[in-house]
Order: structure tokens, then sequence, then C-alpha cells
């Protein structure tokens, strides 16, 4: 009986070192091929960068006021200086700080959007790829439906319906979005369902749901990665194009959307006012494409396996 | 139901996949895998299904186990239909029956490690308390298949083909069945790994007294295994025979086409096999296969009424069924 | 025609070096038909790769070691130079035939590519008329025994049968005339009716054109049935060679001696106990002799040094100490 005891422990031990160097040299691995890719490596730090600020906002911006009501119309419109990198905009407010606040709403967007689009979108792609027949008739059908209409002008419509808030730009997007996983989801579904491990968990007697999910979805999951980072880039910028065309988000918020349509008007005298945010976009979705490219680029390799 | 009832009747199973085209995925053709196929496995015997690409073995195997909706036919599994199971008495069945798959690359998930998918079987049928308990019967059935529970949190990517299909061979005993559908469980491995694999498939169908349906397109292994074995051309049986029988008295001239065509190392086996009978030509696609006896195109004896008619399986010695115009009529 | 000495060929991957050709040796004579037999992982794709000009050098390395062709060293030969031969000198004949065409050309656009690039490295000058391709062409694939050419010339691969897409490879691999084939398992994608069919057009071919082959297979039958003599790899060392003409019978090296042990009898009877322990990494590979750590008769030296090949009997080496200074 002790013995047993004692045996089935040194068992339990072994059993959670193995579990332990798995972990590791799985992780391992990953990172090892990701810090390999130049590409994945810059964009990773791109995107990283801007996380850290927009969450660190308060701390590391010089006028942390500034992104809320504030007027100093002693100094507006100055151009860059020192005390204000980018500027300062038409009521005096400091342009970079304003900037790096912009970016949490633009994460936000990214967040909240893909948050309720990808989990939809993965459920309907699921479903409609393993079950086929009528069921993925309707749901493709529909997605055709959505897919047929351009996010930014559907988004448009939406939000003009209503009284425009940034909030309800993202719904709006959130509603269009879901399409693109579906179809992708649907689509790797389709050929996975006639592997031999789905066939295994079938004779096993595994119910359609846990195939689904313990099957299926894990091996949607670097297509899933890439493209939700790729979409991260593509929400960021429909959401700032909402803002400029003013329904998205409202003065006196950051927004750099907003901020990008307030400067056009006095371009090309008051640069500062576009370029900057317009930079800071460009520079946030460049990083979540390098990251996205790198990311697929990895996980190519990694089925020549390398 | 008495001792000496065979476990499984397999009767006229007819299995057909449609070809659909078209954007309203009308059926234009029919894949015809398997036609008219019936035999029986007794309690604890390895039956052997040996056939080329197109012959249907594996479709039959799949069919079994209830991955394939049969389009006709029956199987009965201890005296019950299995095809119109529901509920507690598919899970029953399927505690009974289990597969191992051909390609250990793709019969595992790779991306559940090792004690997911052993522990599956133990989840979904409710047979552990906990996951401690769980635990415990994965390491036991690891040691089953000779592998250390160090492989549990393994990766199907970090295991060579042999480990994973012994694996597969775990996943397969977790629910103690009595019976095992191996399809073609070796060919993707070394011959050496080989051996062991088939070693210890016959270790553990000695001490379980399980009964196995062999497939495989390898007739030298079918002769190591198989008790009784059923030669598969295009959808159908063609010959049934004792393995012993089938090898030393082949009768029907597609399976002497096969066993001349193995390559072999030993002058011995050369010496055994019957004389080179090439035939010549391409398997014909089972969508459109030839009329009446459809080897005909290809053999070398064959006669008017192998085009027109299909011939029967007929008993033309004890225990040896074939199913050719000249052999029945000679 | 062809000699390999003492090639050593590594990769640099995650976890370290994997010194995978630890000094191979191998050659094949003129007309000659030799088999290099093996197991998964020992070796031989990585060793065909490598007279091909195949490998990529990141993350190959190739410490040491001489491949020639001919007279010439592949391994030194310019990238220009390297493109003259393939598919001249030296042509290759793939294991699955599904992978090796391209699905969205048809049979005759390949072909006439490897016809029409032939000519432009021959430095031939004018260039061939279309007919002159296509006559060619036809030829090719009447050589192969394939029914109607011409149709086949219009098909796409998957249009048809897996024998049929190999006799394809075969006739793209003979089209230009090499000296020197290379098959790598030109029969495990196919039935077994269809690869016997496969081997003997092979064989029958070669014979007349009187071609170098190097045949590459795990499968012992067929190297019995198709070759004159045989090289036998383990985990990047030849283990031994002999005439195919000895294998059943006088085996020497215990892997080769496991290995037929472990080869299902087409006479039935039981199979032998497999080979214990499991193919060896190459980062942290065995030293010495990379077999020692599974075979029944290991010596001290056998983990101290590499064994050289000993000469058993006439074109019989063995690379084991038991048949060498220290051994019996």
């Amino acid at each position: 009986m002790e013995a047993d005891q004692r045996a089935l422990s040194s068992v339990g031990l072994e059993i959670t070192i193995t579990r332990w160097i798995a972990f590791k040299d799985r992780v391992g691995r990953g990172w090892y091929r990701f810090r390999r890719n130049p590409i994945s490596l810059a964009g990773g730090s791109m995107v990283l960068l801007v996380i850290l600020l927009a969450i660190l906002a308060p701390y590391v911006t010089p006028y942390p006021r500034h992104a809320g009501p504030f007027t100093d119309f002693s100094s507006i419109f100055q151009a860059p200086s020192r005390s204000h990198w980018f500027g300062t905009d038409e009521v005096g407010r400091d342009v970079f700080t304003r900037v790096i606040f912009g970016y949490r709403v633009s994460l936000m967007m990214a967040i909240v959007v893909l948050g309720i689009s990808v989990p939809f979108g993965v459920f309907l792609g699921l479903v409609a790829g393993y079950f086929g027949g009528w069921i993925e008739t309707v749901i493709m059908r529909m997605t055709d439906i959505f897919l047929a209409l351009p996010p930014l002008v559907m988004a448009l419509a939406i939000c003009s319906a209503f009284t425009p808030t940034i909030e309800k730009a993202m719904l709006a997007v959130a509603c269009i979005w879901w399409t693109w996983h579906c179809r992708l989801i649907a689509g790797i579904t389709r050929s996975l369902k006639t592997e031999e491990f789905v066939q295994a968990s079938q004779t096993i007697g595994s119910s359609h749901i846990r195939i689904l999910f313990k099957d299926i979805l894990p091996n949607c999951a670097s297509a899933m990665m890439v493209k939700i980072t790729l979409d991260a880039g593509f929400v960021i910028l429909v959401g700032a194009g909402l803002s400029f065309l003013g329904l998205g988000v409202q003065p006196p918020k950051p927004g750099l959307g907003t901020m990008i349509s307030y400067g056009a008007a006095h371009l090309p005298m008051k640069w500062w006012l576009t370029v900057f945010p317009s930079l800071a976009i460009f520079f946030l979705i460049l990083g979540f494409n390098l990251l996205g490219d790198g990311l697929r680029d990895m996980l190519d390799v990694e089925a020549e396996g390398i | 139901m008495r001792m000496s009832d065979p476990l499984l009747v397999i009767g006229d199973l007819v299995k057909r996949f449609p070809v659909r085209a078209g954007i309203f995925h009308r059926k234009v053709a029919e894949v015809k895998a398997v036609e008219m196929v019936s035999f029986d496995i007794r309690s604890g015997e390895i039956f052997g299904l040996v056939g080329e690409s197109g012959s249907g073995k594996s479709t039959v195997g799949k069919t079994l186990l209830g991955i394939y909706k049969p389009t006709k036919g029956s199987i009965r599994f201890k005296g019950r239909d299995v095809t119109t199971l529901i509920k507690e008495n598919l899970r029953f069945f399927k505690k009974e029956a289990q597969m191992v798959f051909q390609d250990p690359k793709s019969s595992l998930n790779p991306r559940r490690s090792i004690k997911s998918t052993l522990e599956e079987s133990l989840i979904v049928h409710k047979i552990a308390k906990n996951g401690r308990e769980r635990e415990k019967i994965v390491v036991d059935l690891l040691g089953m298949v000779e592998l250390s529970p160090s492989f549990m949190y393994k990766y199907p990517s970090m295991l060579s083909g042999g480990q994973r299909q012994r694996v597969a061979i775990a996943r397969a005993l977790a629910l103690n069945p009595s019976f095992i559908v191996l399809d073609e469980p070796t060919s993707a491995l070394d011959v050496s790994v080989q051996a062991k694999i088939i070693r210890l498939l016959q270790r553990l169908q000695a001490e379980r007294q399980m009964a196995y349906l062999f497939i495989s397109h390898d007739l030298s292994l079918m002769r190591t295994m198989a008790s009784r074995t059923a030669v598969m051309y295009l959808g159908r049986i063609y010959e049934l025979a004792p393995t012993e029988e089938l090898f030393t008295n082949p009768l029907y001239p597609y399976t002497k086409t096969l066993i001349s065509a193995v390559p072999v190392v030993s002058e011995e086996e050369r010496r055994m096999k019957p004389k080179k009978q090439s035939a010549g030509g391409e398997i014909p696609s089972p969508i459109n296969p030839p009329s009446g006896c459809t080897f005909h195109p290809r053999c070398s004896l064959a006669q008017r009424v192998c085009s027109q008619q299909l011939p029967e399986l007929v008993e033309v010695m004890p225990g040896h069924f074939v199913r050719c115009h000249v052999v029945t009529n000679a | 025609m062809l000699e390999i000495r003492d090639l050593c060929v590594y990769f640099r991957g995650y976890e370290g070096v994997s010194r995978v050709l630890d000094a191979v040796s191998l050659n094949v004579g003129r007309g000659e038909r030799v088999g290099l037999a093996g197991e998964t992982g020992c070796g031989k794709t990585v060793t065909m790769k490598t007279v091909m000009g195949l490998l990529k050098t990141p993350p190959a390395i190739i410490p040491h070691g001489e491949v020639i062709l001919d007279g010439q060293n592949i391994l030194e030969m310019s990238a220009k130079h390297l493109l003259q031969i393939k598919g001249m000198k030296i042509s290759m004949i793939f294991q699955d035939p599904m992978n090796a065409l391209n699905p969205v050309f048809t049979i005759g656009g390949q072909l006439y590519d490897v016809i029409r690039f032939a000519q432009s490295r021959s430095g031939n000058g004018r260039k061939r008329a279309r007919t002159e391709i296509h006559a060619r062409a036809i030829a090719a694939l009447e050589e192969v025994r394939l029914p109607d050419p011409e149709r086949i010339l219009n098909s796409y691969p998957l249009e048809l049968s897996g024998g049929m897409r190999q006799r394809v490879l075969i006739a793209m691999a003979l089209v230009n005339r090499p000296s020197f084939l290379i098959a790598d398992e030109p029969q495990t994608a196919l039935d077994v009716t269809i690869g016997a069919q496969i081997l003997g057009l092979l064989s029958e071919l070669v014979r007349t054109k009187g071609i170098s082959v190097l045949l590459i297979t795990h499968n012992l039958g067929v190297i019995q049935e198709t070759t004159e003599r045989i090289y036998i790899m383990y985990a990047g060392q030849i283990a031994e060679t002999m005439p195919t003409a000895l294998l059943f019978d006088n085996p020497k090296h215990p892997y080769s001696q496991g290995l037929l042990a472990s080869v299902p009898r087409l006479t039935g009877g039981e199979i032998a106990e497999g080979i214990r322990g499991t193919v060896p990494d190459y980062i942290a590979a065995p030293s010495g002799c990379r077999f020692h750590p599974r075979c029944d008769y290991v010596m001290p030296i056998c983990s101290q040094k590499k064994p050289p090949p000993f000469m058993v009997e006439l074109d019989h080496y063995v690379g084991c100490w038991l048949y060498g200074e220290d051994g019996g």
C-alpha cells in the first residue's frame, strides 16, 4: 500500500516535471521562431510600444489634462517646439498628449469590435462548416449579403441613423466584421472535418460541440491569429475614417481621425495638426500589418517543418 | 446469442458516395465504394481484408464503426443491428468497437496533447471520477503500449511515427473494446518499427481476446496476422479463405496477380509466388466500374460471360469462397 | 559515374546543430543499378538532395566531403554549371507523382518545358521548331508505354491515374538522355500491382539505355528485385554494402540482420522482435558507430571510434568492429 503510494507520487512528480518541460519547450520554440523573423519582431515591437504608451498615457505624456476639456488661448497653433513636441491645436492643447490618448481610443475600438465580432463569426463559421447542408447555405448566404456592403459605408449608414457616438461606431463596424471571420473559419472547418482525428473522436462518441471546440477550433488558431492581427489595423483605420467624417469620436475627446479632420482645414500652414496624428495612425497600422505578415510567415515555416 | 455465433455479421453492405457538381450541388455520379459485401468475424479472430486503392477496404472499416452511414445492407454486432442505434445503445457499441487509423500523422490532433487525446474517451463515457483518476488511467494506457508517462504532455509533432501509432492504439484500447478495426496500422511506418507494432498488436489481442479487422495492402503482413482473409477489388469481395489456404492455393486471377506483384527478398518467397501474371492497364475508377466481373478488362483468363454477368460468391472448397466464372465452371 | 567520398552534412536549428550525414561514402558505376536502403530519417533524402544540388545552404552546412559526378565535384560547381547538368546529365524521379507535377499545367506544357530548357542550356543555338519538340514529347511518352500520347499531352495531372503520372515523370526524367538517374521510392505511392509495372518499366528502360541508377527506398523487396548492389544506411552512416544477391543470405552488420528479420515474409511465419531502441537524435548523435546503443553485440570500441568499412568478401564491406581489427 505504501509502496503503491510512493510509486504513485513519484509518477506524479514525473508527470508534473514533464508538464513543465513540455510547456517550456513549446513556448521556447515559438519564441525562437518569432525572434528570428525580423518582420514579426518589428511589427510586434511597434504594437507593443503603442500599447504601453496607451496604457501609461497619463504618466508618459507631458500635459495629461489636455486630453480632456481644456483651453489655453494663449498658446494656440504653436508649431512643434521643445515644450510641445507635436505643437498645439486650435484651442491650445498639446498635440502629442492628445495623440497618445487618441491611441487609447483606437486600441479600444479594435478590442471592442474584434471582441464582439470574432466570437460570433467563429461560432457561426464552425457550425456552418461542420454541419453543412442547409445550415451552411443559410449562414453563408447571410455572410454573402453582409460582405456585399463595404464596411465603411455600412458603418456610415448605421451611425448617421442615430446620434453618432464612438460606441455606436464600434457596434456598427462589429455588425459587419463578423462575416470575414465566419467565412475563414467555415472554410477551415470544412476541410478539417474529414480529417482522421475528427473521425477518431466521432468513433469514440464525442458530441458535435466537443468536436467543434476541442478538435477543430484549436486547429484554426493560427489562421485566426494572423487574421485578427491584420484586422486590428483595418478596424482602427475604419474607426479613424468614421471619426474623420464626424461620426465617431466627438470632441473634446481625443481621437486621431477627429484630429485629422479638424486639422485638415488648416493645411498647409499648420501642418502639424494633421501630419502627426496621421503618422500616428500609420505607425500603429503598419505595426499590426507587419506583425500579421510576420506571424503568417512564421506559421508557413512551421508547416514546412523547421 | 450462442457462444459460437459470430461477433460481427455484415450482410450485403453497400456504400456509395455522391459526386456533386454545379451550383445547386446536384448529384451527377456515384462512387460505388462498397458493393454487396458480406462476411462475418468471430470473437477473438483476426480477419484480414486486402486490396489496392479503390477496393473499398477502408470504407468497409469506417462504415462498420458508423463514421459513414451505409447506403444499404445490415451490420449486426452481437446480434443487434448497429445502424439504427441511438443514445445509450450507441454509446455501448462505441465502447465495444474501436478503430486504429492508418496515418499516425493525421489521426492524432496536432493541437492536442497526448493526454488530451487519450482522455477524450474517458471524458465522453464518464469513466473516471475526476482529473486525477483520469490521469492515472492515461498513465496505465501509455504503459500498455510501452510508452513512459513522460509522453503525456507531449504533442504529436514531438513523437516519431511508431510512437504516434502506439498512442493511437492506446486510444483504441481506452474503452476496453472487444473488436478493433485496424486500417493499415503500419503502412506509414518503417519496417523495424512495424515489426514492433505488429508484435504489440498480437500480444494485446491474445491477452484481451479481441477480434481484429485487419485492413492492409501488404500481403506478407496479412499472412503473418490474419487467420482468414478476404480479397477485395473495386468494392466487392472476390475471394475469401483461411489465410494459409489463400496463399498456398489462390484461385481468383486477381489474387494471383496481387501475390506475384509483391517484391520479395528471399529465394524461398520467390519460388512460392505464382507465375508472374502482370495485369496490364490501370485500376478502373469506382465511379464507373466495368460490367460483370469488374476485373475482366485486365484478366488474362477472361471469357465472354465475364463481361456480361457478375459471378456469385461460391464456396468451392470448405471455407474457401471465390467469385469467378472461370474457376467455378472448371 | 558517381562517387561520394566522406560526405558530412549538418543542419543548424533551434536546439543546435544536427549532424545528419557522418562521412558517407558510396559510388555508382557506369550502367550500374545501385540501391540505397534505409529507414525514415537515416539520411538518404539528404544524401540525394546533396547529389542533386538541391540542398539549401543555410541551414545546411557541408563541412567535409566530395560528390564527384563523372569526374567533376558537384559541391564546387558554380550555380551556372550546376544548372547545366541538372536534368541533363543527372535526372530524378520523385516519390509522389502528384506532388512532383504542377496541377495547373497540362502534361504537355510541363514536358515541353523540360525539353526546351535542355536545349537552351546545351548551347545549341538554334531553337528547335515546335513540331520537333512535340515529336520528342510524343516519343518520350511512347517509350514509357502510355497509350494515346496525344490525349495525355493535353491532359492535366489530376485527370490521370497514379500509375500514369509516374510514367509521365519517368518520361520527363529520361527525355533529355541523362547518364545518371536517381529514383526516390518510385513505387511507394502506388498500388502494389501498378508499382510492379512501373519498376519493370524502369528496369527495362535503364538497361536498354545504359543509364546508371541510384534507387532509394526503404523496401528491401524492391531493392532485391531491381538492383545489382546495395548500400544499407543507418543514422547518417553507411552500415554495409554488398551485391544484392547476397542480401538475404549473408547480411553481416547487426542492423542489416535486424532489418531483414523484421520484414514480413510472403511465406508467413512470425516476424522478429524488431530492433530494440529508437532512431537517434542527430543533435546528440551516438559517438563512434551510431548503431551501438541498439546493438546486441556492442563492444567498448563501438562507442569510441567509428568503424571503417571492413572487407568480408568480394564487393562486400561492413562498417562494424565485429569484422575488423578488434573484433572477430
